[in-house]
């Protein structure tokens, strides 16, 4: 399959305020295909939103990308210059965030704020971009487009605020949208409609996307690969359904033993208490030698404190960082 | 047993106001009846807008109810002037969904939890404190927490210190707004574990209101679902699998507990 993104070997530093760095991402490296939904699934502090970040460019003043490639349709967006960079911003890649209100303009109509993107990208007059327009919004509303076009982010409800951002990011006809926690402030209805939405749009118009969350629970049915994150580096990888019914990370493996289960009849377990993770994460102040779970580790063994896990290809394209399996 | 509290009939209203008039009422909260028996907890689940969090608003007395009734030890708190009020309320208390919204970020975690105490003039500073101290440990943190601020603290550790602040006032019923909403799965269990052992050790009642229908069947003897300010299904947590209403089925095919729905969709 047709790679879309390739990252090797990312690694991003945020400088802190005592002169310290703060190594928020280390060794990421994954691969992306045309119209594939690649997961990111990690806990605050993991690097997920650096990540989101980084794949745009996008990181705070005292962020900096210190290592490594993003190839982007195999351009480097690491090495670009500000004139490249905007062109790929929205035509090769563009970003929906987590709070759909704080990223719509208050005081502009939904319809202009997409007239925008276009003026922003050329080509097209002002009433070809206001067709254009029109159309996008149809694609993502199903028949009140009209309406919406001349409304305000004020009269949307979090869902319709969403699917207008959505639309700005499908605008300019990106080939991978990276969708940092877009359903974390929605219900779970509209949170599921929202999911279909990527879906139809992965099928209509072949978008690959990036989708990061802390939620496994919303991936199953959704995402082709999964992709764990931990303390800034990727735990283990692969297709769905393998990650999450046969984790083979101990990290894996214990964050999902945190949900309440399900029985077979659909009842839950009442009362009882659930299994919790140990320790807390660890600080990304220093690099670690070994495996960064290693403390909270409950398969550890006496290597893990030196050796730094390389990922090991089990079959079926799952890659797990864990030095229980051999590189 | 008696209920710790009964609802019959609730009605709230919000009115909205134009620039120039009264524009039009909207019913929150439509009829609504229910009890919770100590050491118990009801799961109110329900999209956003259903009225779930008005309703909250209306048991905590901190919004005045249209109609109905409220019976809280014996009496009906909808009834109540603001002076009586004031006197029941320490034994209800709410927490709230985004603890870096509802704690002050500059206040010590020490000024945070004494402060129910102080504002109720129960008790001296000192004893203020001492109290806090005991409540942080009933939530699982280390008095090495009472000068740590509260914008240094990680969500898991605000949520702990405002279900402290909660629990000092040793209330009988706690209103839970989408208090693990917010957190990290790892972090959910924990908490959640918190709310196990604590309705064990005091028999707290718990009003909980969530749309994790997952978590809702884990933690609840009893789930109501909401919509549209109604209650439209009602029963021991096991209702789950006998799903009549479409309100009911459509909340939870939507919800993580069945994640096999998206399946359908995502055929390619």
């Amino acid at each position: 399959m047709r790679q879309i993104l390739e990252v090797r070997d990312l690694r991003v530093a945020y400088g802190q305020r005592d002169g310290g760095v703060w190594h928020a991402l280390n060794t990421v490296s994954f691969a992306v295909a045309a119209g594939e939904i690649l997961a990111v699934l990690g806990e605050s502090g993991s690097g997920k939103s650096t990540l989101a970040a980084s794949l745009l460019r996008l990181l705070p003043g005292n962020g900096r990308i210190t290592r490594g490639e993003i190839l982007l349709k195999g351009a480097d967006v690491v090495r670009m210059s500000a004139v490249q960079l905007r062109q790929v911003r929205g035509s090769g890649v563009a970003i929906v965030f987590q709070e759909p209100s704080l990223a719509l303009h208050p005081t502009i109509r939904i319809g202009m704020q997409i007239c925008e993107v276009l003026r922003a990208h050329g080509g097209l007059n002002k009433r070809e971009r206001s067709v254009r327009a029109r159309d996008i919004l149809a694609k993502v509303f199903l028949n009140d487009a009209e309406r919406i076009f001349s409304s305000y982010p004020h009269e949307l409800s979090g869902g319709q605020q969403q699917r207008a951002l959505i639309a700005q990011a499908i605008a300019c006809k990106p080939a991978l949208i990276v969708a940092d926690e877009p359903t974390a402030s929605l219900d779970s209805s509209t949170q599921r409609e929202i999911l279909t939405l990527f879906l139809s749009l992965r099928d209509e118009l072949g978008i690959a996307f990036v989708f990061i969350t802390h939620n496994p629970a919303l991936l199953s049915g959704f995402a082709d690969r999964v992709l764990v994150l931990y303390a800034g580096k990727v735990a283990e990888v692969g297709p769905t359904h393998a990650v999450l019914s046969s984790p083979q990370h101990p990290y894996t493996q214990a964050l999902l033993r945190c949900l309440p289960q399900v029985d077979g009849g659909g009842a839950v377990r009442r009362n009882a208490l659930l299994p919790v993770i140990g320790g807390a994460a660890p600080s990304l102040a220093v690099l670690s030698r070994g495996c960064v779970f290693e403390p909270r580790c409950e398969d550890r063994m006496e290597i893990c404190q030196i050796r730094d896990p390389a990922a090991a290809m089990l079959a079926n394209r799952h890659e797990v960082a864990c030095l229980k399996f051999p590189a | 047993m008696e209920p710790i509290i009964r609802v019959e009939d609730l009605v709230k209203r919000h009115t909205r106001r134009g620039l120039w008039s009264r524009v039009a009422d909207f019913t929150a909260v439509n009829s609504i009846s229910f009890s919770i028996l100590p050491g118990t907890t009801l799961a109110l689940v329900g999209e956003s807008g259903s009225g779930k969090s008005s309703l909250a608003l209306c048991l905590a007395g901190l919004e005045r109810v249209a109609s109905g009734r409220i019976w809280f030890e014996g009496r009906d708190l909808a009834a109540l002037g603001e002076k009586e009020l004031r006197e029941v309320r320490p034994r209800i208390q709410l927490v709230f969904q985004d603890p870096a919204n509802s704690l002050n970020p500059r206040w010590t975690v020490e000024e945070i939890v004494a402060e129910p105490l102080l504002v109720q003039n129960r008790v001296s500073r000192r004893e203020g404190d001492a109290r806090a101290a005991q409540a942080l440990e009933r939530v699982g943190l280390a008095a090495e927490y009472l000068d740590r601020r509260a914008r240094d603290l990680s969500g898991g550790q605000r949520q702990r210190v405002a279900i402290a602040r909660a629990l000092i006032l040793e209330p009988k019923l706690l209103i839970l707004d989408e208090v693990l909403s917010a957190l990290d799965c790892s972090i959910q269990a924990q908490i959640a574990n918190l709310l196990v052992e604590m309705q064990r050790a005091y028999g707290l009642a718990y009003l909980f209101i969530t749309h994790d229908l997952r978590m809702a069947a884990h933690l609840a003897d009893e789930i109501a679902v909401m919509s549209e300010g109604k209650i439209v299904e009602q029963g021991a947590a096991k209702i789950l699998q006998g799903l009549r209403r479409s309100e009911m089925r459509s909340l939870v095919g939507a919800s993580p507990l069945k994640p096999e729905t998206l399946g359908e969709v995502s055929q390619r």
